[in-house]
């Protein structure tokens, strides 16, 4: 059999699965070989001097050594452990979005610098923000753009008029705006004035710019299902880990309810004592 | 898996039983099956006795979920323990390891698995309800989360402080650090910043004379 020499690598580590009783199956990407999956050995035990430098969302440098099947990580060196990521469950849940989107739309041995640049730059302005959606949705707008799905947002997508701010619709199966004749035609769910004119300063602005700016609870919803159904659009199927950022956002009313609902059954208990 | 034509079927059925089990890789699944083969039958029956009455006679336990033979489970029913604090576990071999290092004096509760997002794995796919519902109670003063210090632990302990934090019970995690036996040379950053946060005083000895 030819020995393949080892290689190195820089890459994020996008997602780990278990494997067997000690090990791991790390997802990297890498800018020049996209997607790689490799195990890391042993390192679901308390003494591995590897499972630090392979979690999740992270960047760091990796040897590579070709294993039976899969590749088997030699050496590891976290070069952006990114903590910020991991101490605030918001910032967390925002990138493990955006992983799940990189994770599900690159393959194996493709070269895919632009989109690397790109998460890097993302995961480390969530690691500095206070405003984590807007990193996020910063991120998902370029993302779109790199994957083939650019919203157009300057003239409606059905007739080419150019648009003004008020009165659009927004078609993700048609890829964009919609002018107000075409939408009063009954193209396009409603896009109001406030989220255009954000996502034409989200498109050419920095994501740190983009987080400065204030963003009401209606709009942000909007904005949310645009975002939502044109990412639906582009990856053909819905997202994971969208929905634990909707269960983090019940948590604290899921919590509250608990308790009216175990006073309620004291004081039911309480009442049948009485009685 | 290789398998030589050799190999009768039955043997090859048992071999794959064994390789299906964690951790048991072909060739130890080999030997197994030919170990039971040799064995003396009295072996091989309390064998297959011990495992269809694990399926049989286990359950979760109604309070803490952990897997026992009587519901509730020996723990929750210790009146030596106190009930003030629950300690919350992924997986029962975590209630098994904690309770080997005989450091805990309060009760558990079981959530079978963490919250992994991208495995689309979440909440309510947990033991969280019935925690939620023990919370109720005001004997519970705190919640001790002994999730596994790796995203998906991270994740579900963000999530139950949220929704605990809402129930005005006090709640805490345990540290981590470095290991026991571990080198700080080769920690990596993250591990060096939590043993540094959760570093801990140590005892001055005055001079006496
Ligand atoms: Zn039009
Ligand atoms: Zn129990």
């Amino acid at each position: 059999m030819p020995r393949i020499r080892p290689i190195r690598i820089e890459a994020i580590v996008l997602r780990q699965r278990p494997l067997g009783d000690a090990d791991r199956i790390c997802v990297l990407f890498s800018p020049t070989r996209g997607r790689i999956e490799a195990v890391a050995k042993g390192v679901r035990k308390p003494l591995s001097k590897m499972s630090g430098h392979v979690e999740p969302l992270s960047r760091g440098q990796f040897g590579l050594a070709q294993g039976r099947s899969l590749y088997v990580i030699t050496d590891a060196q976290s070069l952006d452990p990114w903590s910020p990521l991991h101490d605030d469950v918001e910032r967390m849940t925002e990138a493990m979005a955006m992983a799940e989107l990189v994770d599900r739309s690159t393959d194996a041995d493709a070269a895919s610098g632009q989109l690397y640049q790109l998460l890097c730059q993302s995961l480390e302005a969530l690691a500095r923000t206070t405003a984590p959606e807007a990193v996020r949705r910063w991120f998902t707008l370029r993302f779109l753009d790199q994957q083939g799905y650019r919203p157009e947002l300057d003239a409606c997508v059905r007739c080419r008029a150019e648009v003004g701010p008020e009165g659009n619709g927004y078609s993700p199966a048609d890829g964009g705006v919609i002018c107000p004749s075409c939408h009063g035609a009954g193209h396009g769910q409603r896009l109001s004035s406030p989220v255009f004119r954000l996502l034409r300063y989200m498109r050419r602005s920095s994501a740190e710019s983009t987080a400065q700016v204030r963003v009401d609870a209606a709009a942000s919803v909007e904005l949310e299902r645009h975002l939502r159904l044109s990412l639906e659009q582009a990856l053909d199927g819905r997202l994971r880990s969208s929905s634990f950022a909707e269960d983090l956002a019940r948590a604290e009313t899921i919590g509250r309810s608990a308790v009216k609902s175990a006073a309620e059954s004291e004081r039911e208990e309480q009442r049948r004592a009485a009685i | 898996m290789q398998r030589s034509p050799a190999t009768s079927p039955t043997i090859a059925r048992l071999i794959e039983a064994f390789h299906r089990l964690p951790g048991i890789g072909p060739k130890s699944a080999q030997r197994l099956a030919y170990h039971v083969l040799r064995a003396p039958r009295a072996e091989a029956e309390a064998l297959a006795e011990a495992l269809l009455e694990v399926k049989d006679s286990t359950r979760l336990c109604a309070v803490c979920q952990n897997i026992t033979d009587s519901d509730p489970c020996g723990l929750c029913l210790d009146p030596q323990r106190s009930d003030a604090t629950i300690c919350v576990v992924e997986e029962p071999l975590d209630v098994a390891a904690i309770e080997r290092a005989g450091v805990h004096r309060g009760r558990y509760h079981v959530l079978h698995g963490a919250i992994s997002p991208m495995d689309g794995v979440g909440p309510e796919d947990l033991k969280v309800r019935e925690l939620l519902s023990r919370l109720g109670d005001a004997s519970v003063e705190e919640v001790i989360l002994a999730m596994n210090p790796n995203l998906e632990g991270e994740a579900t302990a963000g999530y139950l402080s949220r929704v605990i934090g809402a129930m005005g019970v006090r709640i805490t995690r345990i540290a981590h650090g470095l290991p026991v036996g571990a080198d700080v040379e080769y920690a990596d950053e993250r591990t060096l910043r939590a043993a540094m946060t959760h570093r801990v005083e140590l005892e001055r000895h005055e001079e006496t004379d």
